[in-house]
């Protein structure tokens, strides 16, 4: 029986064939730590009795969430990362280059058919390039530190398969948002995605980046592409036969198989206060609006930038809107500098700021008050997430996220 | 789970989607204890929740408890709260393994929550069932290896007694 | 009997022949500057008042600089407050596009003006020859509400310049030695005039730096004698002088200070004071974890010229977090098109879009317990940065980028 390509994931790790809702401990290729968690992963790894880490070289700690600080306690936890990564070895350490999951995969730490762990949620990212990469806690961080290992449940897979050309106005951003609407917020829990399909195929590895970053908007466990040449390019790799054999076979079991025309989709949002609350925009149209988020590891890459630079030449942000710009990373800020879209997007009146997770994490970047709506390029609009709890978020493509800065309100790209 | 073989609570309930934004809004991540964030648990949905739970309450919520980021405050401030178990359609998975690794007794039900009020107390028979009012229902039992990990007292103590530290 | 600049400007502003320190007189002003440390107090008041109006709202320029993005939900409350007043009563608003001081000497402020800003460093407005004053919330609104308010004519010091700043000394140095000399209450509640063939020498940048500093020695006000410099950055901008004013040859000053440039060497102020001042050279070694260049003080295109042409081709020490933070959008954009931010950016640097930054130490670059800053921005008071048990040195931006690179305070010779 043939297998998807989780399944060929994991099989290649533990050497021998797997099937899902079994249990196995894999071997891990990678961990990325952040510097919200390095204060909680490097007590419990102490208390769990390690002395050292089990390859100190796949281990990457990444301050993004805090950086700058905005509250006196925050240095702290760069002082304890900087302690840990001295007492144990570590060389890569990214202290104010960008948003850990566009580092993990543009610094090269993520390879195809890895097995890659993070204490963040939206570590699924990495599927972009092939690699079966999730989110784990602090406490399980620690232990896989020390040993190396994690055990999984081998997961079901949902295939989505996506043909033909998509609109100009459309983006990944809108298809992953429209999946989730579909799916709901649970619809992929503990599972695998996988995407397939000539539209995939065509789109570059940012915009399978956006698309894997919120495949946990709907609980999947990960969310893989078949790598490509676009993947090997990416990664500045040639591609191994074992690495252009990731993709599902024609007689793979799936769970459910989704199947989509591009033509099909529109631009849409994530209304408040849920991910799954999805709508076209043209159903929104006229809301007025108080900020503009253009950034996250979900859509803060250059592409997504010169997108909405785009929409924004020669024109100005709407008078009392702010636009708030924060780039993915400091490769991405340099790139969109030199391109001239920073100049720009500087022109029509965004604030830049250096590449962090800024408001999507929000602590600090744009922070809102009651009765305020922002439109927002990242992957939550959860209650309270950018302020209080009556602020609206709506999540949009950095198209749809740019016509509204100027707008002053919702209005279609 | 020693001494938790059977026990009797009153009910907080939740809805559907509880993310952990709600669980722990972001902007209290970095303070230095669970101790100190336990306070604003909850805060962005029902800010007076986390000073009226008291030791040993339950909570009864709906489908996809925990979705969203992978902090790990979030299972272990529901636990410091005093909360001994929660009840939900389902678990969100990074809440769920969090949740196993640090102790905290997740069971996944999903006919429940019609039938409860808050404030109701309802009583617990590990991997048997739930009872309310004189209503039984089942509760299915975990895989071993979670059972093991629990069994250890959370992840930490398993990792402990792999290492061989003394006291384990 | 002749007059200093700042009475020439306050005797205009009440409408009066002439005036003489100790004077009390109601003025007229000319604009009225506020941002978003105390607005939303002065809207508060301004609500509880019986018929409340604004005398001529093309007086007033509200700018939201100090918490910018919005760091919390207070401040995001206090934003709103002044956004919606703001676009409910028509003022000239702006937000993000930098920090106040540098916002108004780009846009506003002219020659011989009498301006009020709800900020002590409103000083700076006398580059060009303007008597701007902080003052209070309170101040503030009876001076939107009617548009006059009452000055009591300061005293004035005299500064008179002599010679030129050697290389790798900035008028950041000048203005710290200076501070350093007379103190930090060493001009309370007097004007601060600069003159002689020394201010020729410095350009505009320069001119902001030291006006804008010193509030620091306690002066209500700081000025410059309005030359061709001043007169010429007016006309790039747009606008043309209300008044031209050079204190008269048998002004009286309090006292007067000759200062030759050619004797300021780099300086750092140490923790918590301001005119705890020493040698630059006396700090050397000294541990840091964090550099900051920015600010009203020292954000211009040409501070960030001085530490882009130090760092590039180096790099930030990996233990230092180094912060430059343009003063304006229209610095920003310079530097971007000079290739100055790419230098930061290449080096390590965390560039942060124009506000007020760690200079005002309450949302970005907070620093914490223990923790050592050296910084362009404009006080090193205790807890001014973040933590209250952390410390704040102040030097130029030769100097701050020179510990950048360095991971402890250098100054530039040493790179």
């Amino acid at each position: 029986m043939g297998s998807t390509i989780i399944e060929k994931i994991v099989r290649n790790n533990i050497g021998r064939a797997v099937h899902p809702g079994e249990i196995v401990t894999v071997n891990v290729d990678r961990v990325m730590i952040h510097d919200i968690f390095i204060p909680f992963v490097a007590s419990k790894f102490e208390e769990m009795g390690f002395s050292k880490i089990w390859d100190a070289d796949k281990a990457v700690l990444i301050y993004d969430h805090l950086v700058p600080a905005s509250q006196v306690d925050d240095t702290r936890h760069f002082r304890i990362g900087n302690e840990f990564v001295e007492k144990y070895g570590m060389k890569n350490i990214h202290r104010a280059d960008g948003i850990c999951h566009q580092l993990m995969t543009e610094a090269g730490y993520v390879k195809p058919g890895d097995i890659v762990f993070g204490t963040d949620s939206h570590t699924t990212t990495y599927g972009c390039v092939g690699a079966f990469s999730s989110g784990i806690g602090y406490t399980e961080m620690a232990s896989i530190l020390g040993t190396g290992t994690l055990w999984i449940r081998v997961p079901e897979t949902i295939k989505v398969h996506i043909t033909g050309k998509l609109p100009e106005n459309v983006m990944a951003k809108d298809i992953i948002l429209k999946l989730i609407g579909d799916l709901g917020a649970d619809g992929a829990t503990y599972k695998a995605l996988e995407f397939t399909g000539d539209t995939v195929e065509n789109m570059t590895v940012a915009s399978r980046m956006s698309m894997s970053n919120m495949a946990i908007e709907a609980g999947a466990k990960c969310a893989l592409f078949t790598p490509d040449e676009k993947t090997a390019a990416y990664c500045n790799i040639t591609l191994t036969e074992k690495e252009l054999d990731l993709a599902g076979d024609e007689d793979a079991q799936y769970c459910r198989v989704m199947e989509y025309r591009a033509e099909e989709f529109v631009p849409v949002m994530a209304c408040p206060s849920n991910v799954d609350n999805v709508k076209p925009v043209a159903e929104l149209a006229g809301k007025e609006i108080d900020q503009v988020f253009i950034g996250s590891c979900t859509n803060g890459r250059l592409e997504d930038l010169m997108a909405a630079a785009e929409i924004l030449k020669g024109k100005h942000v709407a008078p009392f809107v702010k636009l708030i710009v924060t780039p993915a990373s400091r490769k991405i800020y340099r790139e969109a500098d030199a391109n001239g879209t920073l100049a720009v997007l500087a022109e029509a009146g965004a604030i830049i700021t250096h590449p962090s997770c800024g408001l999507c994490c929000g602590r600090t970047g744009g922070i809102l008050t009651d009765g305020e709506t922002v439109i927002a390029t990242n992957n939550r609009n959860f209650l309270g997430r950018m302020g209080t709890s009556k602020v609206n978020i709506y999540l949009a493509s950095p198209k749809s996220a740019a016509a509204c800065a100027v707008a002053g309100k919702i209005v279609a790209p | 789970m020693k001494g938790m073989d059977k026990f009797t609570g009153k009910i907080w309930i939740l809805g559907d989607d509880i993310d952990t934004d709600i669980i722990i809004p972001t902007e209290y991540l970095a303070l230095k204890t669970v101790q100190d964030m336990a306070p604003y648990a909850f805060s962005p949905l029902r800010p007076e929740l986390a000073g009226k739970i008291q030791d040993g309450d339950i909570i009864v919520a709906g489908k996809n408890f925990g979705c969203g980021s992978s902090r790990e405050q979030a299972p272990e401030i529901i636990k410091a709260l005093g909360i001994k178990c929660v009840i939900a359609k389902s678990f969100a998975r990074i809440f769920f393994r969090n949740s196993i690794n640090n102790g905290l007794l997740l069971i996944e039900n999903d006919r429940i929550q019609g039938d409860v009020s808050e404030g109701d107390e309802i009583t617990i028979s590990i991997n048997e069932c739930i009872e309310h009012r004189g209503n039984q229902y089942p509760i299915t039992s975990l895989p071993q290896n979670l059972v093991d990990i629990l069994n250890a007292g959370g992840l930490v103590k398993a990792m402990q007694r792999r290492n061989n530290l003394k006291g384990m | 009997m002749g007059m200093t600049i700042a009475e020439k400007i306050i005797a205009a502003a009440a409408g009066v022949e002439s005036v003489k320190p100790g004077d009390i007189h109601t003025v007229e002003i000319d604009r009225m500057m506020s941002n978003d440390g105390t607005t939303h107090l002065t809207i508060d008041m301004y609500n509880k008042l019986k018929n409340p109006r604004i005398a001529d709202v093309g007086k007033l320029v509200w700018i939201v600089d100090h918490n910018v993005p919005c760091d919390s939900v207070k401040t995001a409350a206090s934003h709103r407050k002044m956004r919606d007043f703001a676009r409910e009563h028509n003022i000239t608003f702006y937000e993000g596009a930098g920090v106040c001081h540098q916002v108004m000497m780009e846009n506003h402020v002219t020659s011989g003006e009498l301006i009020f800003g709800a900020d002590s460093h409103t000083c700076a407005y006398g580059a060009v020859g303007a008597f701007g004053t902080g003052v209070g919330c309170t101040d503030y609104l009876y001076a939107m509400v009617t548009g006059k308010s009452w000055l009591l004519v300061p005293e004035t010091l005299k500064f008179n310049l002599t010679g030129r700043l050697r290389d790798g000394v900035y008028a950041r140095d000048l203005i710290l030695s200076i501070i350093g000399r007379i103190g930090a209450n060493g001009a309370n509640y007097m004007a601060m005039e600069f003159g002689g063939e020394g201010l020729r020498t410095l350009n505009m940048s320069d001119r902001i730096s030291i006006c804008n500093l010193c509030v620091e020695a306690g002066a209500k006000t700081a000025l410059m004698e309005v030359d061709e410099t001043a007169l010429s950055y007016l006309k790039e901008h747009g606008r043309e002088p209300k008044h031209a004013f050079c204190s008269d040859d048998d002004a009286q000053f309090a006292k007067v200070y000759d200062i030759d440039l050619t004797e300021i060497r780099p300086i750092v102020a140490k923790p918590h004071f301001v005119d705890s001042v020493v040698d630059a050279k006396a700090c050397v070694g000294t541990h840091i974890d964090q550099a900051f260049l920015g600010s009203c003080n020292n954000g211009r295109i040409e501070d960030l010229r001085v530490g882009a042409a130090l760092i590039k081709g180096k790099k930030v020490h990996p233990l230092v977090r180094f912060l430059v933070v343009p003063a304006s959008a229209s610095v920003y954009r310079q530097a971007l098109a000079e290739g100055i931010i790419d230098t930061f950016m290449e080096a390590g640097a965390i560039v942060m879009n124009p506000n007020c930054s760690v200079c005002w130490g309450s949302c970005q670059g907070v620093i914490g317990e223990g923790e050592v800053l050296i910084s362009t921005g404009t006080r090193n008071f205790k807890g001014r940065a973040g933590h209250k048990d952390s410390f704040v040195y102040l030097a130029s931006a030769a100097t701050v980028t020179a510990s950048a690179i360095r991971g402890e305070i250098a100054t530039a010779d040493m790179l």
